[in-house]
């Protein structure tokens, strides 16, 4: 599984999306599955929208969950996008 | 009503029958639905709110061809509104640029494009039709707009042996990803079956283009195989269990726990024109019958893995025992796994595809009238 570049800006692949922001459980939809987010997984997938970069997105989570180890949250983030990138449900811009 | 009933996920909407393919392996019914007995747009409309507040996160909108239907944009457009991820099941005919904008505009969020073959003659040869080209100039279409493309190869005996052709055809289109589905054998291609089932030869040398494949685009492209599962030890997890993820709605309104179910005896099912979608998923007999744990024969219920495959295919069951509550004989456990052991044992005695002249007598599906 390959590490993400820092720099590089994720956004979510054509065919993935979000569901609306009002349903009770927020889930990533992708073809022929749902991914459920709650809580840290949420908060990364709701920022690969080609603006943030990794980078970006591992500071802004770090100030969320401020309680966790720093180094914890990065590796966990990495871990997350990578696993996103081989279901193809990320581009990496 | 049930409260510990599960919500559905997906909903199979068969919107119609017509189809442009002739496929031998179609998996509609041998007895298809005619034109004039066809949902109105509005009923279908309605399914799909209705599907949407009883959880279905996921339409996909299949036939026969659903762009045969003039009004599947608006469905799309409804599938949208309702809150659905909307799927578009298709062989890419009739099909031109202005109407994929059109669908695209409409919220359709993934395009499968289902293929016959890697090669024109294969593909014309089992669909019935010339269409391969056709395709391709879709999925350049799909691949220029921002919309999930997914391959669909449908695979078989006599066409197993192009298998590293569709890989790259896909890579080099561009496909996020790409299904590799052995034929299931249910109506046109149970009728079939002989001369589609691989042998054990060919499975195994599949089995491995499919790994170096999956290991190579990994991150790149999303590689699925289905499995033959007469190869199988253990049954599939037929629709996720019956009644569990997924419902289906055919052509003209009756309600299906899947695709083939109408093949089984003493079987009634209700129509979205008489209930609403709710009442039907929970109470109805089709859904209740094989729901659950309570119908299974006592080896399903003793066994371990009655939580993963729930007694693999009812159709299956019915199709090769001749009882829709029997134990898949897929499994190994089953006392009837001979019936699919003679069958295997059958094709495996043939000599192999690359010898055989070409099949001269496929059934091929007709169009309804």
């Amino acid at each position: 599984m390959s590490t993400p570049d820092s720099e590089s800006r994720p956004r979510l692949a054509p065919g993935c999306r979000l569901n609306e922001r009002s349903q009770p459980q927020r889930v990533l939809l992708m073809p022929e599955r749902a991914l459920r987010l709650n809580g840290p997984s949420l908060e990364i997938v709701e920022r690969c929208d080609g603006n943030h970069t990794v980078r970006q997105i591992i500071t802004e989570l770090q100030k969320i969950y401020s309680k966790a180890e720093p180094q914890k949250v990065e590796q966990d983030i990495l871990g997350y996008l990578a696993r996103l990138k081989e279901q193809r449900a990320l581009d990496f811009e | 009503m049930s409260s510990t009933t599960p919500n559905p996920l997906a909903l199979v909407a068969e919107l119609t029958h017509r189809c442009p393919l002739h496929c031998v392996y179609c998996s509609n019914p041998l007895e298809l639905t005619k034109r004039e007995n066809e949902l109105p747009t509005a009923a279908w409309v309605r399914v799909l709110r209705e599907a949407a507040e009883l959880g279905v996160l996921q339409v996909d909108f299949t036939g026969g061809e659903p762009l045969a239907r003039p009004d599947l944009t608006e469905l799309v457009r409804a599938a949208r509104g309702a809150g659905l991820y909307a799927s578009l099941i298709t062989s890419g005919l009739p099909l031109d640029e202005k109407r994929l904008d059109e669908l695209i505009a409409a919220g359709l969020d993934h395009f499968q494009l289902s293929f016959q073959g890697a090669r024109e003659e294969s593909a014309a040869e089992f669909s019935g039709t010339s269409t391969h080209a056709q395709k391709l100039r879709v999925a350049r279409w799909v691949k220029q707009r921002r919309v999930g493309l997914t391959f669909n190869f449908v695979i078989h005996r006599q066409n197993l042996d192009e298998l590293e052709d569709m890989v790259l055809l896909a890579e080099k289109i561009g496909a996020g990803r790409v299904e590799f589905a052995h034929v299931q054998y249910y109506g046109w291609a149970f009728e079939n079956r002989k001369r589609l089932l691989p042998t054990r030869e060919q499975l195994n040398r599949s089995l491995e283009i499919i790994k170096k494949a999956d290991e190579r685009l990994r991150g790149r492209i999303r590689v699925e195989y289905v499995v033959p599962d007469y190869y199988a030890k253990y049954p599939k997890a037929c629709m996720g269990g019956w009644g569990r993820k997924v419902l289906l709605v055919k052509p003209d309104g009756n309600v299906l726990p899947c695709h083939a179910a109408n093949v089984l005896p003493g079987m009634t099912f209700e129509n979205v024109q008489a209930k609403p979608l709710r009442e039907i998923w929970q109470e109805s007999d089709s859904f209740q019958r094989y729901r659950g744990e309570e119908w299974m024969p006592e080896l399903c219920r003793n066994c371990e893995r009655r939580t993963q495959d729930f007694g693999g295919c009812r159709c299956q069951a019915f199709l090769l025992a001749h009882d829709a509550a029997a134990t898949d004989p897929v499994c190994t456990k089953s006392s009837q796994r001979s019936l699919v052991d003679s069958i295997l044992a059958e094709v495996n005695s043939a000599p192999p595809t690359a010898a055989l002249p070409p099949p001269p007598d496929w059934l091929y599906r007709p169009n309804p009238k």
